[in-house]
């Protein structure tokens, strides 16, 4: 005689160790197997784009910080160069040069964060989290050196940076550049080979090409399908045409793929900063910007490579101080809409590292 | 799934956590030791200049808030006299960009990150709070004559040890101790 | 003849009763065994701290006291003075009953732990029986907390208990049956004296088993899933705080000093060394296996409860059972022969087993169709 079971819904609520932010999923669990998530978003809802409506183009820099508060330049980038593109501003090379480093620089501190805890949700008690922070501890050091803060930056401004950078910048940071292949080997060799690691995260929480594709994912998630699209070679922005580097592709799209790729994309990183430190030039920071900028009537959608996935900004101006609309494209958000076909028929522990290795941050999500 | 490697993976792992195990600490005993800030710091206070202010509220334009209020009247001298300069500190974000906004250097950031109060209305700071004194020292964001002055900041990928760690000594550490422990 | 029995014939020697130097010697036992648990219970808690602290490359707690060792006092006291708060739909009685029955048998395996030379509070003859039966009560005990506190976290953590702690007594009692087959005795004061050379290197396939066994049995890294802090969020401890947490909490610790105790018995060698007294040697090694399992906790992330199982049934108990005919065959034809060409054979089983295991089988399943 067969068993009568039923299943149940268990809360994953907003208050959870390991949601990265507040996010709730309802799932139906049959056991341990998942059969259906729900996720329920909004809990960290500010307002942004509605606040951008009444603010000139120069104050919604600060706002855009707290986008995705992890890489706070990244999202400064995308912004400043969709008000560029609106504008018709062109900017000095240095300018250009130092958008790279600090960009390059943001990746790596960003995808530090997103594999460290990636391997707390895989129990792995907080070690992985330290060592990786030890590194990452480097780079905010470089970064209040150079703007006065640890983690909303507001460095870039329309035109270029707001300041040059001290002169104890560049030997700090080519001791940096020099020091972390070894440090990323060290993590290679704690995590990469680790049992433990490949028997839970290897064939787990498959995407396909063809489902990736067709919800629109981007960034690492995209390329550890199997597909080959980075925008900062697809659609090159800024100088990353002058640079030497290449786009790291997984083969089947499981949690460990997506892991893999993160780890590769920080190596490329450092190439790309060593090129861009030798061929630095010198000159101004800033272009000649009035102090309210009134651009002509149009519309502009500037995007980026940014580390979480294709991040865009996109801009209708009605020459006033202010622009009309101003809507932010979060890659996370288009991510997170694979979640249900990823996990359906794995068991809740694979629900909570799949969803980690899908690196989510709720103020992206939210906004 | 198999278990492919024979546990040489694992023990490759512990391998490395052992050898971390003779690697000096990267933190410090805050608050007896405290790390030298960055000399552009956007600490947690403002720092207003009375001789140089001119009353033409470019900073309260440029907030993004509007935290900055500003009443002056018109003096004898062909110029504005500052009545009531009020910061609200609680909403401020300390995104700076009135202290870059400001044309005649009269405002500056701060340099103290340990600014807590016990009500909210005091975070509101009136004209005479505001200005210089020792507990209220400019940090160099915007000032590059200040910023020469401040002593250099204590990076991590600078510190002594080879391996990256900070010095620490053992039993000083145990004895030093902080308020109320 | 024990040091406790010893107290008491001098007792009687001095003309006391009989009942009177019964009473009289086994209430000093039971105070000395007491005082070195909860004394050893509290050192653990600071050595993992701190312990763990520089793993990870930071300091441990170190404000309270020189160099931090008031620190699980001061935590005792927080959690003492914490409201006891129970929920409003739990079931009462055995909310309550849970922490006791999980913390109770702790403290009965000490009973017959060989400290020293002789001193043991009682020398069963059937001991390491006896520790085996006491410690599988503690599932109970887990299961009835993650039952009675109504919430759907803490049944997830009883469901994955009573898989976990079932599975692995197989594999931790055939690899004590396999010391016990060399060493010829039940008792546990007979097994140390009768290691001339420790059994780790005698029977290290056992040796592997059981300390695996173990450390799924305690609930601690990689085999944590009963309070996986990043998935059920403190499992079957999520409504208990309170005294009713001090006493898991405290358990935890236990256990683990426990089956330390244990594996130091059984595997390396008890109390057995060359120029320290003996209680000195018996405490060394404790703390080295106990290191091992922080390090172990401090770089592993952990199984998932299929794998886990997968592990128990599919991995450790057919390489128990090989184990164990393979000592029963060296017992039973080679006797008398020379030690060291045991070790030579168990270490070559051992290794044949591991790399033939470690290829055929899978651990864990797959996805389920839905």
């Amino acid at each position: 005689m067969a068993l009568q079971t039923e299943p149940f819904i268990l809360n994953v609520g907003p208050q959870h160790p390991s949601t990265h932010g507040v996010f709730r999923m309802k799932v139906t669990l049959d056991g341990e197997v998942v059969l259906d998530v729900e996720p329920v978003i909004g809990y960290l809802h500010r307002g942004i784009e509605k606040m951008g409506e009444n603010r000139t183009y120069t104050q919604i820099i600060p706002l855009t910080d707290r986008l995705d508060y992890l890489a706070s330049l990244t999202n400064n980038l995308a912004y400043v160069l969709a008000v560029e593109k609106l504008a018709g501003i062109k900017i000095p090379e240095r300018a250009e040069y130092l958008r790279i480093i600090m960009a390059e620089s943001m990746r790596i501190s960003s995808h530090l964060m997103a594999v460290g805890f990636f391997l707390n949700d895989l129990g792995a008690m907080m070690t992985p989290v330290l060592y990786m922070w030890r590194e990452r501890e480097k780079l905010l050091d470089l970064f209040e050196m150079v703007c006065g803060q640890r983690l909303t930056y507001n460095y870039m401004r329309i035109g270029g940076m707001s300041h040059d950078i001290p002169e104890e910048f560049l030997p700090a940071l080519k001791k940096f550049v020099a020091e972390m292949p070894k440090f990323l080997d060290e993590y290679d060799q704690l995590i990469a080979k680790n049992e433990i690691v490949l028997v839970r995260t290897k064939g787990v929480g498959i995407l396909p090409k063809e489902t990736a594709i067709d919800i629109g994912a981007s960034g690492p998630v995209l390329r550890a399908s199997g597909v080959k699209w980075d925008t900062r070679k697809a659609d090159p922005y800024s100088i990353y045409d002058r640079f030497d580097f290449e786009i790291p592709v997984g083969t089947t799209g499981d949690n460990y793929d997506r892991y893999w790729v993160r780890m590769q994309e920080m190596r490329q990183s450092v190439r790309i900063l060593e090129q861009a430190i030798a061929q630095l030039p010198t000159g101004v920071v800033q272009a000649d910007v009035p102090q309210l900028l009134r651009p002509p009537v149009g519309e502009a959608y500037g995007h980026i490579e940014a580390p979480k996935g294709e991040l865009g900004f996109y801009l209708v101006s009605d020459n006033s101080i202010a622009p009309y609309r101003f809507h932010i494209h979060p890659p996370t958000l288009i991510n997170l809409t694979a979640l249900k076909d990823m996990v359906v028929g794995w068991k809740i522990a694979d629900l909570i590292v799949t969803f980690g290795s899908i690196d989510v941050v709720l103020g992206e999500i939210d906004r | 799934m198999k278990f492919e490697r024979y546990g040489i993976g694992i023990a490759k792992g512990m391998a490395l956590t052992f050898k971390h195990l003779f690697r000096s600490p990267i933190t410090v005993q805050y608050p007896e030791q405290k790390l030298i800030v960055s000399r552009r710091i956007r600490g947690n206070e403002l720092v207003w200049f009375l001789d140089r202010c001119t009353g033409c509220a470019t900073c309260a334009k440029a907030c993004p808030q509007g935290n900055i209020e500003i009443v002056t009247h018109v003096g004898t001298e062909n110029n504005y006299v500052v009545d009531k300069f009020e910061v609200d500190c609680g909403r401020c974000m300390f995104c700076g960009l009135c202290v870059e906004a400001c044309p005649y250097n009269a405002l500056a950031m701060g340099r103290s990150y340990e600014r807590s109060q016990y009500r909210r209305s005091d975070f509101v700071l009136s004209k005479e709070q505001l200005q210089l004194s020792d507990i209220r020292q400019p940090s160099g964001y915007a000032r590059p004559l200040v910023e020469a002055k401040l002593p250099r900041q204590s990076l991590l990928i600078n510190s002594k040890q080879k391996d990256g760690g900070q010095k620490l000594s053992w039993l000083g550490l145990s004895k030093k101790r902080g308020r109320g422990v | 003849m024990t040091l406790l029995e010893s107290f008491r014939l001098f007792l009687l020697n001095m003309n006391w009763p009989d009942w009177a130097a019964y009473l009289v010697a086994g209430l000093v036992g039971i105070i000395i065994v007491l005082a070195f648990v909860v004394v050893l219970v509290i050192v653990f808690i600071w050595v993992e701290r701190r312990l763990l602290g520089r793993f990870q490359i930071r300091l441990g707690p170190n404000r309270l006291g020189p160099e931090g060792i008031f620190q699980p006092l001061a935590t005792a006291a927080k959690i003492l003075m914490k409201e006891d708060i129970v929920p409003a739909k739990a079931d009462k009685i055995i909310h309550w009953l849970a922490p006791v029955i999980v913390f109770v048998p702790v403290l009965l395996i000490f009973a017959v732990v060989p400290i020293g030379q002789g001193a043991i509070l009682s020398d069963l003859n059937v001991g390491i029986v006896y520790v085996v039966a006491v410690s599988a009560v503690s599932a109970v005990g887990i299961y009835a907390a993650g039952w009675a506190s109504n919430n759907k976290y803490a049944m997830i953590a009883a469901f994955r208990t009573v898989a976990q702690m079932v599975s692995y007594e197989l594999p931790v009692v055939l690899a004590i049956i396999g010391v016990v087959l060399m060493a010829g005795s039940l008792s546990m004061t007979q097994i140390v004296e009768s290691q001339t050379i420790p059994y780790i290197i005698l029977q290290p396939l056992g040796f592997v088993i059981f300390f695996l066994g173990t450390i799924a049995e305690m609930n601690r890294s990689p085999f944590d899933l009963l309070e996986a802090d990043s998935e059920i969020v403190a499992g079957y401890h999520i409504e208990y705080s309170g005294m009713k947490f001090a006493m898991f909490y405290l358990g935890e610790y236990g256990h683990a000093l426990a089956y330390a105790c244990i594996v130091t018995t059984l595997f390396l060698s008890g109390w057995q060394g060359p120029w320290l007294p003996p209680i000195l040697w018996f405490i060394i090694k404790v703390f080295l296996v106990f290191g091992t399992i922080v390090w172990m906790r401090a770089t592993l992330p952990r199984l998932r409860v299929d794998q886990l199982m997968g592990f128990a049934w599919k991995g450790l108990l057919p390489m128990a059972i090989i184990n164990l005919f393979i000592i029963a065959a060296e017992v039973l034809w080679l006797p008398q022969i020379n030690l060291w060409i045991l070790v030579a054979i168990n270490i070559a089983a051992a290794g044949v087993l591991i790399l033939l295991w470690s290829r055929l089988f899978t651990l864990g399943g797959g996805r389920v169709e839905v």
